[in-house]
């Protein structure tokens, strides 16, 4: 075997290894959403059912049994409501502590992410606590507010490395034309570091869309998300693969396909730094 | 238009001094250089006096205006950087205009005065284009077009044509000439370069360490410097510094001998007369060694740089002092050989050999 033929060999055994891993891993989102359109007694059949005449009775009972609409709605609403909240806050932090970095900044911005190794039941009592005392339980309010805080940290160091890419001088020069900071943020900062700005609301909106822990503990029926409604069908009546299934697959569904959607500018922000 | 004072202006980063004190007055319309080596803090006081760094101690006024604590945009200054700076997500237009935005300017004064510095600096058929699409030519010309049109006070150039290929260089040196000439703005230029300053400026104005050396026209500076730092610094080669000792005084006539050339005596006249036996430097131009002078230095030539027109010879005196000397095209001048380098007295420089101060 010649040279050439050895690398090309190799080069074919390493995409087929990718293949086969990345299969793996989206194999139980495959059987999920296969599930889904199963009865329940397919759901659990042995051998596991690959072909079968697919039923929408699972999402149908759904709908009726709870008010699913209600909930993705609830999601829609604390997810970009947090991520909004979130990036208000964030955009003029992370531009202030990479235009006017001091001897502390690398600091601070340790310290703000050290406070995502807290867990989150470390601050399960305080949290609630402060919701019961203000009437802010099961309210989408808190929920916001909640989400807006635990994803600050992940994304200041974010932006704030897509910041620091910006040409100093840029900036300067701005200054030297009579723009107000506010200006030089909204007018030249955000428009430079857009990509990187949807990327990172992007990956803000989908942590606060799988937010388990705080949803399922703090809302119940009124600001219940779609995270808070899968839960709700695993627990009382025992475990109903197909209908867990198609509850599930009901609340990836409007991220995937945003996610779809917004995937092109997704793709510019990760290469933002490096095309500069 | 507005005249530039600065009066004792400090600054330091981190407890490090960078500008020790500085006092320069400029002229209105005057186009000033600042020239010396990097570190020397010359493009830290062209952003002291942008604005964008703060001044700690001292001021600077800019016509009428004591502008030492002003935002860089009230300042009535523009600058042009180096990188060009340019906003990448506008356009050319948007480029120039965005300062004049900024302050408020109605949208139809924009345009007229955008279209009017697009025409002064060719750049008409450009507007619409983004800086990504234009040359390293047309990105600088742009930058300088966001300065014209604010129609600033002062100019500050920092740097603005290093970036560019050689050629490139001499044509946009012209172009910023014929801008001065055509605006009549004061203009602040800092550059390494002393070909750019000597072309462009009015005064020059050499900085070392954070002090000025010198102020003074190219030629003031380059016949009559002040100190060594300035006699080797403004003129290209630099100037042959040589170890010399006072021998013998008489009246205004100071003679030394050259240390590296033992039986070599210069006579200078000199209003202060040194004490005999002190040391001193000798500071001569390559371009000031003439065949028919009077004083003969015998030297190895190392090597010869024939550019043509002219040539170099770099030669070692015998106690390894390097000395350049330009050669006039002489095609008789052989590597490896000794040459005899002539000069005259009058031509020549006395230097304290520890403070480089200038002896006159």
């Amino acid at each position: 075997m010649t040279d050439r033929q050895k690398q090309r060999l190799l080069h074919r055994s390493i995409v087929t290894l990718a293949w086969i891993i990345g299969l793996l891993m989206f194999f139980p989102i495959f059987w999920m959403i296969l599930t889904a359109f199963k009865t329940e007694q397919q759901a659990i059949s042995t051998p596991p059912l690959l072909f079968f005449e697919p039923s929408f009775d699972n999402f149908l009972l759904i709908q009726e049994r709870t008010d699913y609409t209600k909930h993705a709605l609830n999601s829609i609403i604390t997810s970009f409501g947090g991520t909004a909240l979130a990036m208000i806050i964030a955009i003029p932090a992370a531009c202030a502590m990479a235009f006017k970095p001091s001897h502390l900044t690398r600091d601070v911005l340790l310290w703000m992410l050290s406070t995502k190794m807290l867990p989150a039941v470390g601050v399960l009592m305080p949290i609630y606590l402060i919701c019961q005392k203000f009437g802010l339980l099961d309210s989408r309010f808190a929920l916001v507010f909640i989400y807006a805080m635990i994803n600050l940290p992940i994304i200041m160091m974010i932006l704030f490395n897509y910041f620091r890419d910006i040409p100093k001088e840029i900036l300067e020069a701005s200054r030297m034309d009579g723009a107000s900071t506010f200006a030089e943020i909204t007018q030249v900062v955000m428009p430079l570091a857009r990509g990187g700005i949807a990327a990172t609301a992007f990956l803000s909106i989908v942590l606060c869309w799988n937010e388990a822990f705080w949803s399922i503990v703090l809302t119940s029926s009124d600001a219940g998300t779609l995270v808070a409604l899968v839960a709700s069908f695993s627990s009382p009546e025992g475990l109903f693969w197909a209908k867990l299934s198609a509850v599930s697959t009901l609340a990836c569904a409007p991220i995937m396909i945003f996610g779809w959607f917004v995937q092109k500018q997704l793709v510019q922000g990760m290469t933002f730094g490096a095309v500069k | 238009m507005a005249g530039l004072e600065l009066t004792s202006v400090k600054k330091s980063f981190g407890g490090v001094a960078i500008i020790h004190g500085i006092d320069l007055s400029i002229r209105s319309g005057e186009f000033i250089v600042f020239v010396g080596p990097s570190g020397c803090g010359k493009s830290t006081l062209l952003r002291l006096i942008a604005g964008l760094e703060t001044t700690l101690e001292g001021n600077i006024r800019i016509g009428e205006r004591d502008v030492t604590t002003a935002d860089p945009g009230d300042r009535g200054v523009a600058m042009v950087f180096q990188t060009y700076a340019l906003y990448p997500h506008m356009s050319v237009r948007e480029n120039m205009g965005f300062g004049l935005r900024m302050n408020g300017v109605d949208k139809d004064d924009i345009r007229k005065r955008v279209d009017r510095a697009a025409d002064i600096l060719h750049l008409d058929r450009l507007l619409e284009r983004k800086p990504s699409e234009l040359s390293g030519g047309q990105r600088q010309r742009v930058a300088i077009g966001r300065a014209i049109v604010r129609e600033p006070e002062v100019f500050l150039f920092d740097e603005p044509l290093s970036n560019l290929d050689a050629e490139l260089r001499v044509r946009m040196r012209l172009e910023i000439a014929n801008l001065h000439k055509r605006l009549g703005a004061t203009m602040i230029y800092v550059t390494h370069d002393q070909i750019e300053a000597m072309t462009l400026a009015d005064r020059i104005v050499v900085l070392k360490d954070g002090l000025i050396e010198q102020v003074g026209s190219p030629i003031e500076l380059y016949d009559d410097p002040d100190n060594a730092f300035v006699a080797g610094f403004i003129g290209s080669p630099r100037m042959n510094f040589l170890d010399a000792k006072v021998v013998a005084v008489e009246g205004d006539h100071t003679t030394v001998s050259l240390v590296d050339f033992d039986d070599i005596h210069v006579r200078l006249e000199l209003e202060r007369p040194l004490a005999v036996g002190s040391a001193a430097r000798l500071g001569i131009r390559p371009e000031h060694f003439d065949a028919s002078a009077e004083i003969a230095l015998t030297v190895p030539i190392e090597v010869i740089e024939n550019l043509g027109g002219i040539a170099y010879a770099y030669a070692r005196t015998e106690d390894g002092n390097p000395l350049i000397i330009d050669i006039k095209g002489d095609r008789n001048v052989v590597e490896g050989k000794d040459f005899t380098a002539r000069f005259d007295a009058a031509r020549a420089y006395l230097f304290d050999p520890e403070t480089g101060l200038r002896l006159r």
